[in-house]
């Protein structure tokens, strides 16, 4: 089989595949259960740290 | 070490100047020895002064005050080149016969292109990603001047290629126009950039990377690829602009259109998305409606966007199930704008009064709307039987306005009143009067744009495939051009207004910074840790 052939029919079966799997993936993991605190402390970034950056001892883990 | 180096490009360019085998790139070896001779004595002037201090204590914001004023500059620079070659079209006599060659549409074109996207654009992408990265990752930028590299470094590739249009040098890829040594130059602050960027992610002090840097990174990451790979080409002679390029065929019309719609999807949507993450919620004082949906809406953007650009070929040599992946990618890509978009919309809910009184978040709930808009109107242009209405037609022009001047630009000029007072410690905008002007101008100047490119595109589009009864076609390509005159001035009358809008907000932004002293409340120094 050709190169072009062969890339070809990886890219529309396994790779095709493994890319949707991915992404599915990554909703998955956005609905894990938990994720709705860590996503509003994450959303609420945006109204910390405005003037000067965080001080070490500030640090959560 | 660094002068050394500076001197040795200086001596290199000077060389370069002499032996050129043309005239753009005999000019950009002067520019060059010129800048390398600046940068040289500044450097050696200022030789026995300390270093800078980078207290980590504080943000930087020296390179964000410098990109802010530049996008201003650039936008307005490249609104008024925009407004002229409007004008050239409607009245061809403006293209002037003494500067035949150097201003006439097809010299002036390119420039105002790149001029609005990478100047205008691409000032606003850096400014605001270096302003949002700092603050949403709570530690100061990485690198020390390295972002002052990056910030001089794109203005003079700007200048380079601005220059290199006028004169001649391109390698006649859109939006890709740059000769080789430009684009060599362009690859080496695109890394700097990322080396800044991504430096600042990793030394963050939050624990999670804020959505709108996921945005930015990924609009870094990829137009370092694209501008790579659509950019491969063999200089005829290093002492001349020509190169040729690597592809060759319809392999090179796929790689540039690749290069092409992704430079839209990554550049004009990705990153802007990362501005509207930030500014939208600062503006209107709440979180973001979804987190969850700003993660989908991110891996769905760019999981789809990459697959999109061969509907720009459609009844080309390329092959038509290329054309369909394309267009399927394009319908479906629909699906995570339209869900951005209602997160940028909903982010508002609960503060719906705002839109009121608040010119600055009905700027950017406009953009949001054309953003909107435009992503609806794209996928339907890219389904290949309307395609064969719109392609070449007018229609196009008007699709890429409505996105970049409505959202592109008002997205921009939202973040900028946003960040003007904040960047130069003022406590407030000089007038938000001035700010509802520029909206209205804008906002009727689109309109205007938007719908005169509606009516020629179609009516172009419908008259190129008019044919009789006995099968020949109706119209010469002349009639069409005559018949498109009044939108054509209509056009131009809608960039005009929107050009006007643009220059109140640099008056404006001007005089909040010179017109009002400083807040009594600026950040006290902190003593470095």
């Amino acid at each position: 089989m050709d190169t072009y052939s062969f890339l070809r029919q990886l890219a529309d079966s396994w790779v095709l595949l493994a890319l949707f799997a991915f992404f599915i993936g990554c909703v998955i993991w956005a609905f894990r259960p938990g994720s709705r605190k860590v996503h509003r402390d994450t959303a609420e970034i945006p109204f910390r740290n405005e003037d000067q950056p965080m001080k070490p001892e500030e640090m959560r883990p | 070490m660094k002068l050394v180096v500076l001197g040795l490009v200086a001596l290199g360019a000077a060389i370069a100047a002499n032996y050129g085998r043309d005239l753009a790139y005999q000019v950009h070896a002067i520019i060059i020895m010129l800048t390398a001779a600046g940068v040289f004595v500044w450097t050696l002037r200022r030789w026995d002064e300390p270093a800078p201090v980078h207290n980590p204590a504080e943000y930087l914001d020296g390179p964000i005050r410098a990109g802010a004023i530049a996008t201003a500059f650039w936008g307005a620079v490249g609104f008024l080149v925009g407004v002229y070659i409007a004008f050239q079209l409607a009245f061809p006599v403006l293209n002037i016969e003494w500067a035949q060659g150097y201003t006439n549409f097809g010299r002036l074109r390119p420039l105002h292109t790149s001029a609005v996207i990478f100047a205008f654009g691409g000032n606003a992408l850096i400014a605001t990603s270096l302003y949002v990265v700092q603050r949403t990752s709570a530690a100061r930028l990485f690198g020390g001047n390295l972002a002052w590299f990056v910030f001089w470094g794109y203005q003079l590739f700007i200048v380079l290629a601005a220059t290199g249009y006028l004169l001649g040098a391109t390698q006649s890829k859109e939006y890709a126009e740059p000769e080789w040594y430009t684009d060599i130059w362009l690859t080496i602050i695109w890394v700097a950039y990322l080396v800044v960027f991504l430096g600042t992610i990793v030394k963050r002090r939050e624990p999670h990377i804020y959505v709108a840097n996921w945005f930015y990174l990924s609009f870094i990451v990829t137009i370092a690829m694209l501008h790579i790979v659509n950019n491969l080409s063999i200089p005829v002679s290093v002492f001349g602009s020509k190169s040729v390029q690597v592809f060759a065929g319809v392999q090179d019309a796929m790689t540039q259109w690749w290069y092409g719609h992704n430079a839209v999807g990554f550049f004009l949507t990705a990153g802007f998305l990362g501005m509207m993450y930030y500014f939208v919620p600062k503006q209107a004082e709440r979180p973001v409606f979804s987190y969850k949906l700003s993660i989908i809406h991110f891996w769905a953007l760019i999981f789809l966007y990459i697959w999109a650009g061969p509907h720009h070929l459609h009844y080309t040599a390329l092959p038509d199930w290329a054309g369909t992946l394309g267009m399927v990618f394009s319908v479906v890509l629909w699906m995570p704008s339209w869900g951005g978009m209602i997160n940028g919309l909903m982010t508002l809910s609960g503060a719906w009064d705002k839109l009121r009184t608040d010119p600055i978040i009905r700027m950017m709930v406009i953009s949001i709307g054309f953003y909107g808009m435009s992503t609806f109107e794209g996928p339907m242009m890219s389904i290949r039987a309307v395609n064969s209405l719109s392609h070449y037609t007018d229609w196009t022009i008007g699709h890429v306005h409505s996105g970049a001047l409505g959202w592109n630009g008002m997205i921009t000029f939202g973040a900028l009143y946003f960040l003007v007072p904040k960047l130069w410690n003022r406590p407030r905008l000089y007038s938000l009067s001035l700010v509802n002007w520029h909206f209205w101008l804008a906002t009727i100047g689109i309109v205007l744009y938007a719908a005169s490119m509606w009516v020629t595109g179609i009516m172009e589009g419908l008259m190129w495939r008019e044919v009789d009864a006995q099968g020949f076609l109706v119209n010469s390509f002349a009639d069409t051009v005559a018949a498109k005159f009044p939108m054509y001035v209509v056009r131009a009358i809608g960039g005009t207004l929107f050009l006007t809008g643009a220059l109140i907000m640099c008056y404006n932004l001007w005089m909040t910074v010179k017109g009002q002293p400083k807040t009594s409340d600026e950040p006290a120094m902190v003593p470095a840790e």
